[in-house]
């Protein structure tokens, strides 16, 4: 029999995803990820989140509802080096990140894949409404679940080729609502939760407080004994900003002429489109257009010069395809929310490509993912670029 | 082998039969509140003062200075947060070490957030406390010194005594935490100068849910539990009669068997180790050799996580442990291994295997085997192995 390790949440759709798996004949092992790091759980009990306290216990029930092994394994130092230090080093180049990315790579399969290997399993399994598939061409890619309520592949783009092929998804060939009678049917004690756009580890959507908390921690971690490779490249990298500007420290606000209109409250408070919170009296609709931290700027305009037709995306990867070889025209989706637009893709450089839009797109945001789709399929994506 | 092999008597043991038995008519016949005037009620305040004695009698104690508590956590909290209370004319500075259970280490951080101070002492690499340094440590506003008995990772036993010593001649309290020590190695409380000490009853074949803290007479703590006047008014609430009784005659049978059972551990322990230090390369054993508890070993192997080695010597039906487990039993690298100067990645491929007197030869051996399989397989796979072999 072979084993699988079913990544549980203690929600609906991983819960059924085990029973699923029992019912094809796995040896099925569900595994929670604990990848909290606060002493202090209490902000992530009320942010819920695939991974806290309470879908430890979830799981655990569900898991002996249906009566395979469970184990919880910890996370935490990956997913600290892999996607909270890249968050913060991110908003501190005044980027914005996408965790969720970095973390179903590296954490939730480079790590958790690994560990289950370890433990003789031959694949590890979700509840994402995907499937993925082993094209003509030899690859395998991941298609946009049959009821497309809710798009989950965006934010799996980046698996690799290795991942994708010791991956199942076995909720994928379902409706949700097929799902959730599913579990009502075999009566699973999992929790309904909402599906949150948040990101898990921080509390309230506050991320210039969490980041300057955050920053604040290291600089007394490294003074202590606790040192990791990528808090030490954080270090460089704040220590770098901090020279000049910490993300924190107030500047001017700009117009696309220069002009010096108002004074923003640090980097970290902006992203690129955002139009509340500015506090600027321009009798218009104002936008952030840019950020600049080289010059601790944040760069303002109207409706329409948000809207733009092309971005530069670099850490490429391709998923239904080896390589773009010439030009492809994809569908590209820039952000989770966004619903997707046509582009022409054009590689520039070793590991880059140019994107045209055939509409300009509004608030392209550097930082951010772009994914592009080919018949459902995903065929690969990248990080939008600053500009060049 | 389908039959568990239990290896993680640190973590609890089982509950003896003949305890069992002695607890199981305080459930039924004899259910009277101690605290209650008629005679039905009066054999319960009787049985409860019976286990106080025997504890007692295992300390050296007065059976006036023994207080059941609902555990040896709240023993560990209550010991020391109320010695802050009480004494906080004197001073607010406490000396520790940084090897302690979170029974301790978290009250006292609780402390310092309430402002107090709070010394953590380093430890040597065999995890036991610098004398000198609890010496220097020692300041005008010092008002209690807590470091545990033996270690519950790596079962290493402190210089007791001498800590006792340095307590008394700066007239300074000194609390132990015994959760891991008491009735397995020999203590008096008056020789060794402990002024209060913890203990829990499910560590030594008693049940789980209720300890003790030895409290000397003239220390001058007050309760946590506020509420009636049980335990000469300072631990509130109904007796845990059963558990007591069950407590009290664990002691017994623990304390009357001691020599004996650590005869056995000590050499089925020592067999342990001898077989893994020999027969699996890169492999280091954690804790002192000699001052140790009779029932530990504890074991570092160097390119693999232990998450993974405990997960799969479950799957071949072996409890066993890595550090301390918290709250979700997921794994954090030990504070233990790290203090006693071990580096991250191998403090996370560490494994405690904590044995009882129940264990056979053939269990150990059939564990041994195992961890030599599974080792042998996780390194195969671990990168950190791949690139220490090429660079060979």
């Amino acid at each position: 029999m072979e084993k699988v390790v079913v990544g549980m949440s203690g929600g609906v759709d991983s819960s059924v995803a085990a029973y699923l798996l029992k019912e094809q004949g796995y040896d099925v092992i569900g595994v929670t990820m604990q990848i909290w790091q606060d002493e202090d759980i209490c902000s992530m009990e009320e942010n819920g989140g695939c991974c806290g306290l309470s879908a430890v216990e979830d799981a655990r029930r569900v898991a002996s509802a249906l009566n395979i092994p469970y184990y919880v394994m910890n996370f935490k130092q990956e997913f600290k080096e892999n996607v909270i230090d890249y968050f913060v080093a991110e908003y501190l180049q005044a980027r914005t990140p996408n965790p969720c990315i970095a973390c179903n790579r590296y954490v939730k399969w480079e790590s958790l894949l690994k560990r289950s290997m370890d433990i003789g399993a031959s694949y590890i399994a979700t509840g994402h409404y995907a499937s993925i598939e082993k094209l003509n061409n030899g690859r395998y890619a991941i298609k946009k679940s049959v009821t497309r309520a809710k798009d989950q592949t965006y934010a799996l783009y980046n698996l690799t080729q290795f991942q994708l092929e010791h991956t199942l998804m076995p909720v994928g060939a379902y409706a949700k609502d097929e799902i959730r009678a599913m579990a009502n049917q075999l009566q699973l004690p999992v929790a309904n939760k909402p599906d949150s756009q948040e990101i898990c580890f921080v509390s309230d959507n506050n991320y210039a407080g969490f980041i300057s908390d955050y920053l604040n921690k290291e600089d007394d971690s490294l003074a202590g004994s606790v040192k990791t490779k990528n808090a030490k490249n954080i270090m460089n990298t704040t220590s770098l900003i901090k020279n000049q500007y910490n993300g924190l420290t107030p500047g001017n606000f700009i117009n696309t002429a220069g002009e010096v209109i108002g004074q923003h409250r640090g980097l970290i408070h902006y992203t690129i489109g955002q139009r509340k919170g500015l506090n600027l009296a321009m009798g218009q609709p104002v936008f952030v257009l840019e950020l600049r931290p080289e010059t601790n700027e944040v760069v303002i305009g109207n409706s329409n010069e948000v809207f733009t037709d092309r971005l530069y995306a670099n850490r490429l990867n391709f998923m239904a395809i080896e390589d773009i070889v010439d030009e492809i025209t994809v569908e590209a989706k820039i952000r989770y929310s966004h619903k997707g637009a046509r582009c022409r893709v054009k590689r520039t450089a070793e590991d880059e490509v140019l994107c045209i839009f055939e509409e300009p797109q509004r608030a392209i945001t550097p930082g951010q993912a772009v994914v592009f789709y080919q018949d459902d399929y995903v065929v690969g994506g990248g990080t939008i670029m600053s500009k060049r | 082998m389908e039959k568990k092999i239990y290896l993680d008597n640190a973590a609890t043991t089982r509950t003896r039969p003949e305890v069992v038995d002695a607890m199981l008519p305080y459930f039924t016949e004899k259910f009277g509140n101690p605290s209650s005037v008629y005679e039905f009620a009066s054999q319960n305040k009787k049985a409860v003062d019976e286990a106080r004695g025997t504890i007692a009698k295992a300390l050296g104690a007065d059976i006036t200075e023994v207080y059941f508590t609902g555990g040896g956590t709240e023993a560990d909290n209550w010991a020391i947060k109320a010695t802050a209370e009480a004494y906080k004319a004197k001073g607010n500075h406490i000396i520790t070490t940084k090897i302690e259970h979170h029974a301790v280490l978290h009250t006292c951080e609780y402390l310092e957030k309430n402002g107090y101070e709070v010394t953590y002492l380093d430890v040597d690499e065999y995890g036991i406390v610098k004398l000198d340094q609890l010496e220097k440590a020692i300041k005008p506003t010092t008002i209690l010194i807590t470091i545990m008995f033996a270690n519950n990772e790596i079962g290493t036993i402190q210089p007791i005594k001498e800590i006792g010593e340095i307590a008394k001649r700066n007239k300074i309290l000194f609390h132990t935490d015994a959760v891991q020590a008491f009735a397995q190695v020999d203590i008096n409380v008056n020789d060794m100068g402990i002024d209060m000490l913890s203990a829990s009853a499910h560590k030594l074949n008693g049940p789980k849910g209720i300890g003790f803290l030895y409290i000397k007479k003239g220390v001058k703590i007050r309760s946590l539990i506020h509420g009636g006047a049980q335990e000469r008014q300072r631990r509130a609430g109904t007796e845990n009669v059963p558990g007591v009784v069950g407590f009290g005659k664990a002691v017994e049978i623990a304390m009357a068997t001691m020599e004996d059972r650590a005869k056995k551990e000590i050499e089925l322990r020592d067999y342990l180790i001898k077989r893994v230090l020999a027969e699996v390369p890169y492999t280091r054993l954690n804790g002192d050799r000699v001052k140790r508890l009779p029932n530990n070993a504890n074991f570092s192997f160097q390119f693999i996580e232990g998450e993974s080695l405990l997960i799969m010597l479950d799957m071949n039906h072996i409890c066993a442990s890595s550090g301390s487990a918290c709250t979700s039993g997921s794994l954090d690298p030990s504070h233990v291994l790290l203090a006693i100067g071990l580096p991250h990645e191998i403090a996370h491929g560490s494994l405690r295997l904590t044995l009882s007197e129940d264990n056979t030869v053939e269990e150990i051996d059939y564990t041994v085997e195992k961890i030599k399989e599974i080792v042998d397989k996780l390194r195969k796979m671990s990168p950190l192995y791949e690139d220490f072999t090429r660079k060979r």
